[in-house]
């Protein structure tokens, strides 16, 4: 693969303001305006970042879209597949059955469960429809960077 | 106490419905103003924490914040000021100095806002800078007074002059000495890479050098200062120049206190003192009484650098400035930098900050024709700092007599400062004034390097204008040339002062 | 060059993958006793309780096999590996020569000596899709009402889930204290055990089948305790064991499955094995062992296929671990979650609704255990794989928000910068 996007995490920069999170909400819900949101959409969706906290150290994490992904090979339905356009890797929340195989393998502990459909939260797809991630665009510090990798 | 019931200097405003509960705010407030009622589920601020720095507003997504002065501090009055009655209450209740930060913040008069520039018409030609050659490259250092030549068999024309060493600034502008200890490695990341960047420097400061920086030394100014924090062979050789720091315009005449529990791991690595020691500057250089102790230090410096950094001295802009800098040109200095009552400071006595000094553009016109009055302006170059705000500053106190200027504040706005003046605090959110780990990665290097940049290329364009626009094809045409700046609104012996004619005076 | 895969579960597919991934040309054979290629065997309790379609069996297609250019002959069963003729013979008798061949045979249920249990309807084991429609069509045209499921394994309670989905009650026998004894502590069992419950299915534990009851058809079985229970299905479900019988004196070493090196190679040269027949290295304590597992079988395939195609690509081991949701109740068992002894450091957290437990050996997490709040378990299996010091966090490991804020630096650094691999090979 040539030229996957991959998001950069820069702990050294990141203050932990966790805007990346109301960021990545607002982009799911597909609105920038965020007093809408907030306001009158009823249930929002859980952020696919997640804001790691300890003392003075803190990042944004969320999937790392790895080359190779333990996910990938852990998925028994087929659910969890790497999308050829972007290179991330997405769930087809179809075919996942709620087995969780995914989340005992993910390293970094970034796939999520949709409890309530005893599915995998469908992940972090690094926005494919909004062409940028709203989380790396809304960074205040850059702690967050989109980047080209080649693999 | 009632008694010392101080108001709020600041309203922090929400406005609850744009408010989304992100609590980036509450999160982010290092001095703990904003916090979040579960039970109400509101945001709120005690506004009396809050000190003006803007970054919760800033930060804040939706706008919801505005964060303004406290309109009804105290009963407004013409010569008791709030400020005056407040500082009264403080000082009453605790007995001590009080202490601020940044330049001074009374309103003196600003004589850079009284001068207008001059340009061509009709008899003259101004120059297109997009279309033709501009120059705002300055080199720093001593010159020579004529310049031997000498030709070679093939016929060729060689120097025979040996050139002293020279700073070279792609623009005439440069970083003011700031320490680490006052700022944070991030800040001082920020200045190195611009400096580099752009082809200018930043000053060390009096704390020594982080070993982060060493990898900029063609772009660095170490100094040194009472204190000598930091000072061995290696540091005097690790910069382009050496700055002998005499005194500051922030506060003309004290020393310094980097009280001990800020002494910390790293610090202490760079200004080579046990941790947890107090850092004392005294107020004087103890080895340095008069002119001639200045001579000997100067020369001390330079044998240590094999005399191949120009050697530059730093004073405050006092009463006796002109004179002084002659002196400290005979002394040796290659550079002397003048640092104006609105210089700025990492922390000082208040009283010292406000009233200590005289203006930089009485400095620099003084300091200027006495050094040429004595035959020995081409000896020094002068730097002239405190208070520079943009390119027309700049300009001005070059044609005033400077030869490049510093910029400390100035360069701190650009990194994201608010001038709440706070820095003595060490909790400055915007990540510059601080050692706090939590707080110092606030200011990405990259960013705050690419916003220096930005800075510096925007003045350097319009300095080209305004040069361009005076029929003036290099910077150093400027230097010293009054007759391009006129008065406006200034007494006779300001103008005389200031060397310059009032406005509608023609050459 | 000729590739000739046996066995069309997750080793042998992710093997053919890896093999196209290098090379583009070479005849790929894909022989399987299967009817049915590319669907995903965990998937058939799920396709019981009709939890999912027939389309979404599959995780990978025949056509997609076609597409890369694999030849597929299903239902096809190999019954013989002929070493010096470098060909397999299949249960027609053809032989089929190979240039490198890859035994992904799997394993087989396991079905003890049980008094009456032959030629009686009724009675089943339960791992490929076809024995799933022979239980579907079984429940639904004799209208059965009541089962019993022999073994509290993984299969056994997915089993059981799956039939009292479809309105069947349930009777689990284990003969084991307790059920998912392999799997989990007896912590873990317990509540899985009472969720189970909640949901109507009886659990019966120090205790199994000795006898099976009825003339044509099952109707009733005998426990060793002298109970007897009426029931109108019978799924055995006490274990695989690698499919190895068809290699005895072929040549290929087999202990409990086939020997592998760390390239997935067996003592043959040129014949490879992976997944749940192979059997190699635990991580962790370093025996071999077969690890059936599907991230274990995929890891494994794709090792041999890379090998197999020229690359010299190495297997690490792994570890045994599982996930699985039962009875509504999440869980996840990594590594030696599992033990006891003086040399192992156990720290455990429980509530009411949650339980977590992490083993440390010699200052390395070895195992864990999560009941219930599952998230974020992948952190730790990484850390077994990686095999961290564990000293500086191992008191937060519990934590609430245990992550990787509390991992060495550096190392958290070459892991978000992907210069480490902790992933599964």
């Amino acid at each position: 693969m040539i030229g996957v996007r991959k998001i950069l995490i820069r702990e050294e920069y990141c203050m932990g303001c966790k805007l990346c999170e109301i960021n990545c909400v607002a982009a799911q819900v597909g609105t920038e305006n965020l007093i809408k949101i907030f306001r009158y959409v009823p249930e929002l969706p859980e952020p696919k970042v997640i804001v790691e906290e300890h003392d003075y150290i803190t990042f944004a994490l969320q999937c790392r879209n790895c080359y190779d992904a333990s996910c990938l090979k852990a998925c028994m339905t087929g659910a969890m597949h790497r999308d050829p356009r972007t290179g991330a890797i997405t769930v087809n929340e179809e075919k996942c059955v709620g087995c969780w195989m995914c989340v005992m393998v993910c390293p970094f502990g970034v796939v999520k469960r949709n409890v309530k459909k005893k599915k995998v939260a469908s992940k972090c797809d690094l926005c494919a429809e909004r062409g940028s991630p709203a989380c790396v665009e809304g960074c205040p510090n850059e702690a967050l960077v989109l980047i080209e990798v080649r693999e | 106490m009632a008694k010392g019931k101080i108001p709020p200097e600041f309203l922090v405003e929400r406005d609850d419905y744009k408010c989304v509960r992100c609590l980036a705010c509450v999160r982010l407030c290092s001095y703990g103003a904003n916090y979040y009622d579960e039970n109400a589920k509101r945001v709120y601020t005690e506004n009396r924490k809050c000190v003006g720095c803007h970054f919760c507003e800033a930060m804040c997504p939706t706008e919801a914040i505005t964060v303004m002065r406290n309109p009804f501090e105290i009963k407004p009055l013409a010569h008791w000021t709030s400020e005056h009655l407040i500082d009264i209450m403080k000082q009453a209740e605790t007995g001590g100095v009080l202490l601020t930060s940044m330049g001074n913040d009374r309103p003196y008069f600003s004589y850079f806002d009284r001068i207008v520039l001059n340009a061509s018409q009709v008899t003259n030609p101004s120059i297109d800078p997009l279309r033709e050659p501009m120059e705002v490259r300055t080199y720093l250092g001593r010159k020579q007074m004529k310049l031997d030549l000498e030709e070679d068999e093939e016929g060729r024309v060689l120097l025979k002059t040996e050139i002293a060493p020279q700073l070279k600034l792609e623009v005439p502008v440069m970083f003011s000495a700031m320490s680490y200890g006052s700022i944070s490695l991030n800040a001082m990341l920020s200045l190195a890479e611009a400096a580099k960047t752009v082809g200018t420097y930043f000053n060390t400061g009096e704390g020594g050098l982080p070993k982060e920086l060493k990898r900029y030394g063609s772009n660095m100014i170490v100094q040194v200062a009472s204190g000598r924090f930091g000072v061995n062979v290696d540091y005097l050789n690790a910069g382009s120049a050496v700055e002998i720091k005499i005194g500051q315009g922030a506060k003309p005449g004290i020393g310094g206190h980097l009280p001990g529990e800020k002494v910390t791991e790293a610090i202490s690595e760079t200004r080579m003192i046990p941790v947890g020691t107090d850092a004392l500057s005294p107020a004087p250089h103890h080895d340095i009484y008069s002119i001639e102790d200045l001579r000997q230090l100067i020369y001390a410096i330079k044998e240590a650098t094999r005399y191949e950094k120009p050697v530059g001295v730093k004073i405050a802009a006092v009463h006796n400035v002109a004179p002084i800098a002659a002196g400290m040109v005979r002394a040796g200095a290659d550079y002397i930098v003048i640092d104006g009552i609105r210089g700025g400071t990492g922390a000082a006595p208040k009283v010292t900050r406000d009233h200590v000094g005289i203006p930089i553009e009485f400095a620099v016109a003084v300091v200027d024709q006495r050094l040429r009055e004595e035959g020995i302006r081409h000896m020094a170059s002068v730097v002239v700092a405190g208070g520079i705000r943009n390119s027309a500053d700049v300009i001005k106190a070059i044609a005033l007599g400077a030869d490049a200027v510093y910029i400390g504040t100035a360069a701190l706005v650009a990194l994201g400062c608010h001038l709440c003046q706070r820095c003595y605090l060490g909790k400055c959110n915007w990540g510059i004034a601080t050692q706090d780990p939590k707080l110092t990665k606030r200011l990405n290097p990259e960013i705050g390097a690419r916003r220096l940049v930005n800075l510096l290329r925007a003045w350097e364009h319009e300095i080209k204008e305004i040069l361009g626009g005076m029929g003036i094809n290099a910077i150093e045409s400027l230097r010293g040339n009054r007759d391009m700046l006129r008065g406006v609104g200034l007494h006779e012996y300001e103008l005389k002062l200031l060397g310059i004619k009032p406005a509608g005076e023609a050459w | 060059m000729r590739y000739v895969i046996v066995g069309s579960g997750p080793a042998g597919l992710s093997a053919i993958e890896a093999i196209r991934e290098v090379d583009g040309e070479g005849e790929v054979i894909l022989i399987t006793a299967e009817k049915f290629v590319g669907y995903s065997k965990p998937l058939i309790t799920y396709l019981l309780g009709g939890k999912v379609t027939k389309e979404n069996m599959y995780y990978r297609t025949e056509e997609r096999l076609r597409e890369i250019n694999v030849e597929v002959r299903s239902a096809t069963k190999v019954e013989k590996v002929l070493v010096d003729e470098r060909a397999v013979v299949t249960h027609t008798g053809e032989k089929v020569v190979f240039d490198k061949l890859l035994l992904a045979v799997g394993g087989r249920p396991f079905v003890p000596k049980i008094e009456g249990l032959d030629q009686k309807e009724g009675i089943f084991t339960f791992t490929t899709w076809e024995d799933e429609e022979r239980i579907e069509e079984y429940v639904k045209r004799r209208g059965i009402t009541k089962a019993v499921v022999l073994g509290g394994g993984l299969i056994g309670l997915k089993t059981a889930e799956a039939l009292m989905d479809l309105g069947v009650k349930v009777t689990i026998v284990e003969v084991a204290d307790r059920i998912l004894p392999v799997t989990f502590d007896k912590k873990a069992s317990e509540m899985i055990e009472r969720a189970l419950e909640t949901l109507g299915c009886e659990v019966i534990t120090n205790d199994t089948v000795v006898e099976v009851r009825g003339r044509k058809a099952i109707s009733s079985v005998v426990l060793k305790s002298g109970k007897e229970i009426p029931t109108g299905l019978l799924v055995i479900a006490i274990g695989v064991r690698p499919n190895v019988e068809f290699l005895k004196g072929s040549g290929i070493e087999v202990n409990r499955g086939i020997l592998v090196n760390e390239r997935m190679e067996t003592n043959v040269e040129g014949i490879y094995a992976a997944g749940d027949c192979a059997e190699f290295y635990d991580l962790v304590d370093g025996q071999r062992k077969v690890i059936a597992i599907w991230p274990v079988a995929v890891a494994q395939g794709r090792v041999a296929g890379y090998n197999m195609a020229g690359r010299n690509v190495r297997y690490p081991g792994s570890i045994p671990m599982n996930s699985v949701e039962i009875a509504g109740v999440p869980t996840v068992s990594v590594g030696h979650s599992n033990v006891e002894g003086e040399e192992y450091e156990i720290f455990t957290y429980e509530d009411g609704r949650t339980y977590k437990k992490v083993v440390i050996k010699d200052n390395k997490l070895v195992g864990a255990i999560f009941v219930n709040d599952i998230d974020r378990a992948g952190i730790y299996t990484g850390l077994i794989l990686q095999k961290l010091d564990a000293s500086s966090f191992k008191e937060k490991l519990l934590a609430e928000d245990f992550g990787l804020v509390y991992l060495p630096r550096e190392f958290r650094k070459k892991m978000l910068e992907g210069e480490m691999r902790i992933w599964l090979e």
